[in-house]
């Protein structure tokens, strides 16, 4: 949190309105960013354990259709776990 | 910009404002290691929906999670203050 200040105690002054909400939007980019890649990582290898037990000389066809189900699958887990999290967290601080 | 906008002491706005995003980030990354640990918890066979019963074991395994790492902090807590009461 003290780094946070820091970096916006030395932008202080220098940066304009528009430059700080680019900024700003330039950080969400790069989150944005980050979150996809880390979501592509999980669905891959989870989906990789899951559909996949014994890697043949190629997919096939049903290890294919898994792989499919699966990272829908996991993009449905992710929605409903940062559900529950989110609502717990807003009981919480009520 | 005015003069009058470059007062001392950082710019308080801009900090919030990287603060939110810094808590969005923390808030992704906890979602993402609750993802992957209630996966493997609650996931069959990868089906054509997500049924119930799974979207049910998800929500608990969120829930537990939270409560279980609450009692150790507490079990903790009580265990550190025990040892500096006797000390």
């Amino acid at each position: 949190m003290s780094e946070l200040s820091s970096m916006a105690d030395s932008l202080d002054g220098k940066l304009s309105s528009s430059q700080k909400s680019q900024l700003i939007e330039q950080v969400q980019q790069e989150l944005a960013i980050a979150n996809m890649q880390e979501l592509l990582e999980k669905t891959t290898s989870k989906c990789f354990s899951k559909c996949i037990p014994k890697p043949g000389t190629s997919l096939y066809n049903s290890e294919q259709k898994c792989i499919s189900m699966c990272t829908d699958r996991y993009m449905d887990a992710w929605n409903v776990v940062g559900r529950a999290y989110s609502a717990r967290i807003q009981r919480e601080f009520r | 910009m005015p003069v009058g906008d470059l007062q001392e002491g950082g710019d308080r706005e801009l900090e919030e404002r990287l603060r939110v995003e810094q808590q969005k980030a923390q808030l992704q990354a906890r979602i993402h290691s609750l993802t992957d640990m209630c996966w493997d918890k609650c996931m069959d066979k990868p089906s054509t929906r997500l049924d119930d019963r799974t979207e049910t074991c998800l929500t608990n395994c969120v829930e537990r999670f939270l409560d279980t790492s609450v009692a150790i902090a507490t079990r903790f807590t009580q265990t550190l203050q025990k040892s500096a009461e006797l000390q």
